[in-house]
């Protein structure tokens, strides 16, 4: 009773990787708040994913597996995580900020009456005082909003449970040495879903690989011609991924073949406007700087002190990208929870 | 083709989040929110033209707009309407103000009850709060099935929907009975222009807050002629319900604070790429919310 319950999402026979980032996180907050760490499967075939779970944490697995729920449709998912959240009483509820996750969770917050936060990227247990009442070990949800200019730090005083959404990428995946003993609890489906929970029909699915989007990324990364070779845009791929960013380009890497045009910025590729554009080894001509001086802030690595990208970035960095891209993902590394 | 159908279009007046220029910064390097124009939420927009076209297919449908905000949140309205819509209503009442998404659901639901409507058709989502929960919250208080993500409907038959979604890695199409309520993505088709025999119609629909507010001019008493130019106003008196399900107090989030991102250095700062400097940098970024 009141302990933590994760949501934990498969795609194609395996635990998506947020669910694992979640459970992850949930220990940190279990510890902190004496109780814990339950998960919630809900598939077909999908037994067998528990091991995997307990060694994330998981006390009890509820496990709802059935052949009619084998492709995610929200009336059913959400009628079964409704059931058992009336059942076993969670003080945190969390979910992926996943397709499935962001059409579930809502669904869920609203049949209980218990407020939902989006998006968060910070998840903490602390204090809260207001007008007439104090409140211990709430759980502090912090997300931006307003397209990332603002951030919020939410709580939910009084209704039960908690609930969170977080993107894929935020938190970190750590398996334990050593796995909990665990244990599965079946859910009775049949018992619970009505014919009408099946009213939607899938008819067709198509699973294509991840498009490349960077127009709507919040973070860039970004490589020129400076960069060097197809390998080298590796790194602009692994300081990406811890900053949860996207990776562009200059038309000179694109024509050199260092990467997909799909990702060209200026006057012929696509034009963003991010949080932070950091700018690897681009000399800032005025048909790449097009594209993407409206960003919020931009950060410069470049090894002439003079290149144009210097003069509209807010901070230059004068150096080699080879030594400063690594220097950088190891600092966040280090300063980040 | 299907009998004509009533549908409800959910939109609302957001400030423009996504083009924060230089322009929009203050001293400090926050955003100063009040210099936003204040628009018609983009995927709003989409799901509108999801609606129109439905009403090219079975002439006849009726196409409401509905949005919650305050009284010049009826700009939305206009908006719609010189795009193809056939009305709207403004749902406002100082009851209604600090709600989060479940107050602002509840309250959406309690007016589309007494629309009755067959379809309702909302944005993905808004892009101030950014959640995407308002849509799946509304059909949970109608206890209706829902379709997210859509981007196209293709087809609508015997009662029944068939609609594509977008999903992050792929397609999905699905069919569902009437009624059902459908969020709208942005890679669905862009809203179509203003029309300018629309345009003409209803260039002077007003509520009634707005004509008492203006001066008195010639349109008042041609108002009294016209009906459809009459927008309507509804408040807690219009739509009942529970009066503390709404506003602050049908609000189980509290936002506990607020931080202003500084989204711009106030000048180029020159940094070499020692460790110190790097990890200056890096701490920087972390402390102001930029990464991490
Ligand atoms: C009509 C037209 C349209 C165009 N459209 C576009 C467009 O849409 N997008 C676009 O990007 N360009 C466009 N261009 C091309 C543009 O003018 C530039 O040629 C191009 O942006 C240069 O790319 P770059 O900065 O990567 O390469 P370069 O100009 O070659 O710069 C490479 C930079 O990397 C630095 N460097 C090298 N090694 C390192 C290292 N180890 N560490 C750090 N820094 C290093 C160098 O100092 C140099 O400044 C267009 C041009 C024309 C004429
Ligand atoms: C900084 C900040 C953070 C917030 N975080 C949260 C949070 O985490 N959880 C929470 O519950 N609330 C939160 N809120 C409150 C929330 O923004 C409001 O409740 C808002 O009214 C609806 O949410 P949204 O803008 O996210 O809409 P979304 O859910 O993103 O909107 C989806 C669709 O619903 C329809 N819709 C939404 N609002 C209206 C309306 N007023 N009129 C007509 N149609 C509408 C539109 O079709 C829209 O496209 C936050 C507010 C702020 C200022």
């Amino acid at each position: 009773m009141n302990n933590i319950i994760v949501y934990c999402e498969t795609d194609n026979g395996k635990l998506c990787d947020v669910s694992l980032e979640l459970m992850t996180k949930a220990r940190d907050l279990a510890a902190a708040l004496s109780c814990d760490i339950e998960a919630l499967l809900i598939g077909h075939n999908v037994k067998s994913l528990a091991d995997e779970l307990y060694q994330y944490g998981a006390k009890v697995v509820h496990l709802a597996d059935d052949p009619k729920l084998e492709f995610f449709r929200t009336l059913p998912y959400a009628a079964i995580t409704i059931a058992l959240f009336r059942q076993e009483q969670p003080q945190i509820a969390l979910f992926g900020a996943t397709s499935v996750g962001r059409d579930l969770a809502p669904r869920v917050s609203s049949a209980l009456h218990s407020g939902l936060t989006a998006d968060c990227t910070c998840l903490e247990i602390g204090d809260h005082k207001d007008k007439e009442k104090e409140y211990k070990n709430l759980l502090y949800q912090i997300r931006p909003a307003f397209g990332g200019n603002i951030i919020a730090t939410i709580v939910n005083p009084e209704c039960r449970p908690q609930m969170a959404t977080v993107r894929e990428g935020v938190m970190k995946k750590e398996a334990l040495a050593t796995p909990v003993a665990g244990s599965i609890q079946p859910i009775e489906v049949n018992n619970i879903l009505k014919d009408t929970d099946l009213a939607v029909e899938i008819i067709e699915r198509h699973i294509e690989e991840r498009k490349i989007d960077i127009k709507g990324a919040q973070i860039i990364v970004a490589g020129g011609f400076g960069v060097g070779s197809k390998e080298n845009f590796q790194l602009l791929f692994d300081l990406a991924k811890v900053l949860g960013g996207e990776v562009g380009a200059s038309r000179a890497a694109v024509d050199a073949g260092f990467i997909d045009h799909a990702r060209q910025i200026g006057q012929t590729g696509v034009t963003v406007r991010p949080k932070l554009f950091i700018s690897c080894g681009i000399s800032g001509q005025i048909q790449h700087t097009a594209g993407m001086d409206q960003s919020a802030m931009i950060i410069s690595i470049n090894n002439d002190p003079d290149a144009p990208i210097h003069k509209i970035a807010d901070y230059a960095i004068v150096g080699d990208l080879n030594e400063i891209i690594p220097k950088m993902i190891k600092s966040y590394k280090q300063n980040s929870k | 083709m299907d009998k004509k159908l009533k549908i409800v279009v959910l939109a609302k007046q957001v400030p423009d989040t996504r083009n924060v220029g230089k322009d929009a910064m203050k001293e400090d390097g926050t955003v100063n929110r009040a210099a936003l124009p204040a628009i018609f939420n983009p995927e709003d927009m989409n799901a509108l033209e999801q609606a129109l076209r439905i009403k090219d297919l079975i002439p006849g449908t009726e196409i409401q707009l509905l949005t919650m905000g305050p009284g010049r949140a009826a700009d939305v309205i206009r908006e719609g309407m010189f795009r193809g819509a056939d009305g709207g209503i403004l749902l406002t009442d100082r009851k209604f103000a600090g709600a989060d998404t479940l107050a602002t659901s509840y309250a959406l639901a309690q007016a589309i009850k007494k629309i009755n409507p067959d379809l309702i058709i909302a944005g993905r989502q808004a892009i101030d709060g950014d959640t995407a929960q308002v849509g799946p919250q509304v059909a949970e208080k109608l206890d209706l099935p829902q379709i997210t993500y859509a981007e196209e409907v293709l087809g609508l038959e015997n009662g029944r929907i068939t609609i594509r979604r977008r999903l992050e890695r792929g397609v999905e199409v699905v069919a569902s009975p009437l009624p059902v309520l459908v969020t709208v993505t942005a890679s669905a088709a862009p809203c179509r222009p203003r029309n300018a025999k629309q345009l003409m119609k209803y260039k002077h629909a007003r509520t009634l807050s707005e004509d008492q507010q203006a001066e008195p001019n010639t349109y008042a008493v041609a108002l009294d002629q016209r009906e459809y130019l009459r927008i309507p106003e509804w408040g807690y008196a219009e739509i009942g319900g529970e009066e503390n399900g709404y506003g602050l107090a049908g609000s189980p989030t509290k936002v506990k604070k607020i931080e202003n991102i500084i989204l711009q250095a106030k000048e180029s700062k020159v940094l070499s790429g020692s460790d110190e400097d790097i990890n200056g940098l890096i701490q920087e970024l972390i402390a102001s919310h930029t990464i991490g």
